[in-house]
């Protein structure tokens, strides 16, 4: 038992001593934390899928990126997604109805035309495999240059940085609108910060956990910290830890016995909530006894 | 001697083409209480819109006095969906009224964290700073709102259906509190409601609405009016909606 707990430990030593898992590293924690942030807003605005919808119009665009032939995917996939996130929160604002068919619309319609796309144009020779790390991020985060990793970390800080700037005026919108419209706060402008910043998010963890799972990402943390925290800023620091925690982990845990990180990172998610809902009920049932 | 506030001269309002409400015309002053009367859809709550500056009018005058800026008017929303489950301290709820003081600066500073601090003291819910909204029963959300409403504007408060939901004693302490704080603070209160009973009870003018200006004056003359009546013997064979 002692023998195999070296082993994995002398396996991890072995690994960090590469870039490519240190980055992997750098570049998780920083999305996972990002997500997190934004999540509990978007839940709260009851924009849960709208993470959904995003991920799969960016597959879409790489998908055009990649028969365009365009070296640098970002180029096409950042402002289309950025520009699909405004057009989604708009419609969102005005009914709640034709936000929901408008997500779903546009999502699997990207979703759709890439595949298309990539199966009539593409050069590679192993389409579905292609597809298969695109949608579950498979092996893309261990294969990022300097320079992605650059772009991330301070994308990343971008978001983390916009985040606490606006943090009191985020809440206030996420909690009423009307209100924060009607004591001159600016809610359509934030609202349109929050979807840009959210676009931002998504395409930068498609390299973690791919397009199908990035909504697990925004989600789990929010609604795990809600379960157990009763105010708007310890379910953020919550949310926070439980993501970076979570983000770690899936890596480790990825590398030690070489699973598909991002479905390791979303198991390890799905693990935390279930854990929290259960200390949920010990804690309010207590209360009522 | 009392300054206006308001004046609504000639106001039509509506969306694109159509027009809800048209031919407005109303003046509050301060220390008044005034109740907009209407059934639904008679352009209530277009009006509450229009006098908070989310929506223009689409014809006539809408004037603020001097003491009033355009964006000094505490506004009580009605409850929507997203709040029911909103993990949010009492504390957190109220200093968020204060945001329009901030201006680009991301934290409030002393002042205003005092602010919020005065205001919960008024309302009596001290002692809930740290509960979460969720959990506090419909009366002292309502509270909740109420400081934060005050934490906004200290001259004019716009409450829309403050007692939907509320049981029959909370709808009783709510409407008392309202006038407290018009009697006692000389707060404006302009308050929309479809609840009869309530603003005979507790409002100083009636605006009654109903696609357009179908009274405006003094309680008393309403109460002798010609729709007064009508509307007053038909909220009272329509049952007690509360």
């Amino acid at each position: 038992m002692k023998e195999t707990g070296l082993n994995l430990w002398d396996t991890l030593v072995y690994y960090f001593q590469y870039p490519f898992v240190q980055y992997a590293m750098i570049v998780g924690l920083l999305i996972a934390l990002c997500s997190s942030l934004l999540g509990v807003t978007l839940v709260l605005k009851r924009f849960s899928f709208i993470g959904d919808g995003l991920s799969h119009v960016a597959f879409g665009a790489m998908a055009v990126a990649g028969v365009l032939g365009v070296s640098n995917d970002m180029t096409i996939v950042l402002p289309v997604t950025v520009i699909s996130a405004i057009l989604l929160l708009r419609t969102g604002q005005n009914t709640k109805i034709k936000g929901d068919a408008a997500v779903a619309m546009i999502s699997v319609g990207a979703l759709a035309i890439g595949y298309l796309l990539m199966n009539l144009f593409s050069k590679s020779a192993n389409i579905s495999g292609d597809v298969c790390s695109t949608l579950f991020g498979s092996t893309s985060i261990l294969t990022l240059t300097k320079p992605e990793v650059w772009l991330c970390v301070i994308m990343a800080l971008i978001v983390i940085a916009v985040f606490l700037l606006f943090y009191h005026k985020i809440f206030a919108i996420t909690f009423d609108e009307n209100f924060a419209n009607a004591t001159g706060v600016k809610a359509n402008a934030y609202n349109l910060l929050i979807a840009v910043i959210t676009a931002l998010i998504i395409v930068l963890a498609m390299n973690l956990v791919g397009s199908l799972l990035i909504s697990a990402l925004i989600i789990f943390p929010a609604l795990s910290a809600m379960r157990v925290f009763r105010s708007f800023r310890s379910v953020i620091l919550c949310s926070a830890v439980i993501s970076v925690i979570c983000a770690a982990s899936g890596i480790i845990l990825s590398i030690l016995f070489s699973t598909p990180v991002g479905s390791t990172i979303v198991a390890a998610d799905i693990l935390v909530f279930f854990i929290f809902c259960i200390i949920s009920s010990v804690t309010t049932g207590g209360k009522k006894a | 001697m009392s300054t206006i506030q308001i004046t609504c001269k000639n106001v039509s309002l509506g969306y694109e083409a159509t027009t809800v409400v048209r031919d407005l015309n109303f003046i509050v002053s301060e220390g008044d209480y005034l109740c907009i009367l209407g059934e639904n859809g008679s352009g209530k709550s277009t009006l509450v819109k229009a006098l908070l500056g989310l929506k223009s009018q689409q014809s006539g005058e809408i004037t603020f006095g001097n003491s009033i800026g355009k964006n000094e008017i505490g506004y009580l929303p009605q409850q929507t969906i997203v709040q029911r489950d909103f993990p949010a301290s009492v504390r957190e709820i109220v200093q968020s009224g204060c945001m329009n003081r901030c201006g680009l600066r991301p934290f409030y500073n002393q002042e205003e964290k005092k602010l919020a601090s005065d205001m919960m003291e008024k309302l009596q819910i001290t002692h809930l700073a740290r509960r979460c909204y969720r959990e506090l029963s419909g009366g002292q959300q309502q509270r909740v709102l109420l400081a934060r409403a005050l934490c906004a504007a200290r001259k004019m408060l716009l409450l829309d259906e403050p007692v939907t939901g509320l049981d029959p004693k909370a709808t009783l302490e709510m409407y008392e509190l309202i006038a407290r704080l018009n009697r006692e603070d000389q707060i404006t209160i302009i308050m929309v409601s479809h609840d009869m009973q309530a603003a005979v009870k507790y409002a100083s003018h009636i605006l009654h609405i109903g696609g357009k200006q179908l009274f405006f004056g003094e309680k008393e003359a309403y109460l002798n009016s010609k729709v007064g009546k009508a509307f007053l013997e038909a909220s009272d064979a329509g049952g007690d909606s509360t």
